[in-house]
């Protein structure tokens, strides 16, 4: 039950980018294409389950031992940029397309602060590893929905009567500030 | 102390970690690229500036080879860099033919007179705004040199008889002086091209004769005495059609032109009997 509700609580209620703002950059971005919207929320996904792997186990067994706990953040990006790095080979082995189509923000995902925050809330809130790792699928999920309700509505956007001082940037900011303030709604999701 | 050594250790550890994991995942990763582009990028000056309009140096190496594009773009690299790119793209440089830049105009200092004296900006394209330029010949080149200040290979001097000189071993074909020059005395021809009409003016005879003594006058002696159809006489301005039809006779009626509009560019290349022509623009001394 305890899982469901970090599960549920990650995706909807305190989902990263529209409830604690994190990860804007991707999420304006790579979101005006719904393909390439998937695959950037599958690799963020990705990297954040790996990191929830592997650094609950570094910050819970190497540096808690040995009160080393303000090495947390390094040690994070150093893991973050290391899988970033992983996954970006992977991708490029896997996908030449999907490659170009992610372009420079796939190694953005390093400095995607979502999953920096991410590992640090999930210390701060001290998870067990179980709970780390649903709460790492979770927030990429969630993640993942922000992106792609994005970006459906910026395909939808491409044909809509929008007015001319408003193009670009500015409907889509527009439009990302009503997504985060519809997702308040779900504030009494789970009391 | 040893929460320092310890600090160190335990960081070292996992980078190391991390780095030979990195390794094996690169080598059973690795995908196979065009080594051009390796070898582009390796010469590239990695300021990533973006100047070249890609977001990076490794971006403009793909384009370079995959896309075809442009090797000058790369300002901070310059010259130099244009030239190593060159040789490593080399294959394809040499297969296209080599186009240089050349003037469409005789109208030196001497031969066309200006119509007063100009006190404004020293720019053709200032000048070609007030009246259409300070020289009799609404047509002619101004002789303020926009294309020798833009051209970045340096590969135009304004000579004494106030023309560009095309330096054809550096030119590049780039065409930027083509879209500078505000009367387009330039254009861009094959170097082999060797007859080229040295006049722009479409004025009648009469006119053009009165402001320029080696403008085009349409008196078709050249065209008449072509009969293979190389020439062909346009708006009172003789043109080239079709360069590869010159033949023997067609350099006779050249010889003829009274003045000297329509030329060859390299006399000392076409292979006639003891006939000499003289060099038509010399370079400033």
């Amino acid at each position: 039950m305890n899982l469901l509700i970090i599960f549920i609580s990650a995706l909807l209620i305190n989902n990263f980018v529209l409830s604690y703002f994190l990860g804007i950059c991707p999420f304006l971005g790579v979101s005006n294409k719904l393909s390439s919207a998937v695959s950037m929320g599958m690799a963020v996904t990705f990297v954040m389950t790996i990191t929830a792997v592997v650094t609950w186990p570094i910050y819970h067994l190497i540096l808690v031992p040995y009160h080393l706990e303000f090495l947390e953040i390094v040690s994070f990006i150093l893991v973050i940029a290391a899988l970033v790095q992983f996954v970006e080979m992977f991708i490029r082995k896997t996908s030449e397309s999907l490659y170009e189509a992610l372009g420079i923000y796939l190694p953005l995902i390093t400095t995607n602060c979502a999953i920096l925050g991410f590992a640090l809330i999930a210390v701060l809130k001290n998870y067990t590893y179980l709970e780390t790792i649903v709460f790492g699928v979770a927030a990429g999920l969630g993640f993942t929905l922000a992106l792609v309700i994005m970006a459906g509505i910026r395909e939808e956007l491409d044909f809509a009567d929008v007015p001319e001082s408003l193009k670009g940037p500015g409907i889509t900011l527009l439009v990302a500030g009503i997504l985060a303030l519809s997702f308040m709604g779900f504030a009494g999701l789970i009391k | 102390m040893s929460v320092l050594i310890i600090s160190i250790i335990t960081l070292g550890a996992l980078a190391l970690l991390f780095a030979v994991i990195l390794a094996i995942a690169d080598i059973k990763l690795r995908v196979e690229v065009d080594p051009k582009i390796e070898e582009i990028d390796g010469i590239l000056p990695q300021a990533n500036c973006g100047g070249c309009g890609y977001p990076g140096c490794k971006n403009y190496a793909t384009a370079i080879v995959n896309k075809g594009e442009d090797i000058n773009k790369c300002a901070p690299g310059g010259q130099e860099i244009t030239d190593l790119i060159a040789k490593i793209m080399g294959l394809e440089a040499t297969a296209t033919e080599k186009v240089v830049a050349r003037v469409h105009c005789r109208g030196t200092e001497e031969a066309a007179k200006r119509k007063g004296v100009y006190e404004g900006v020293k720019t053709c394209r200032a000048v070609a705004l007030v009246g259409s330029g300070d020289k009799l010949c609404d047509w002619g080149c101004l002789g303020y040199g926009d294309c020798e200040e833009e051209c970045p290979f340096d590969a135009i001097t304004m000579t004494d008889e106030g023309l560009p000189y095309v330096d054809e071993e550096k030119c590049t074909g780039c065409g930027i002086c083509v879209d500078v020059c505000p009367k387009d005395i330039l254009e861009l021809h094959p170097i082999d091209e060797n007859i080229m009409i040295f006049c722009r003016s479409q004025d009648p005879p009469k006119q053009s004769r009165a402001v320029c003594k080696n403008a085009c006058i349409a008196c078709n002696i050249c065209v008449r005495k072509c009969p293979t159809g190389a020439l062909e006489m346009g708006n009172n301005l003789v043109e080239v059609v079709e360069p590869e039809k010159f033949t023997e006779e067609c350099y006779g009626g050249i010889d003829k032109c009274p003045t000297g509009a329509i030329n060859f560019v390299h006399p000392e290349k076409i292979k006639r009997e003891n006939k000499t022509v003289e060099i038509i623009i010399k370079k400033k001394e």
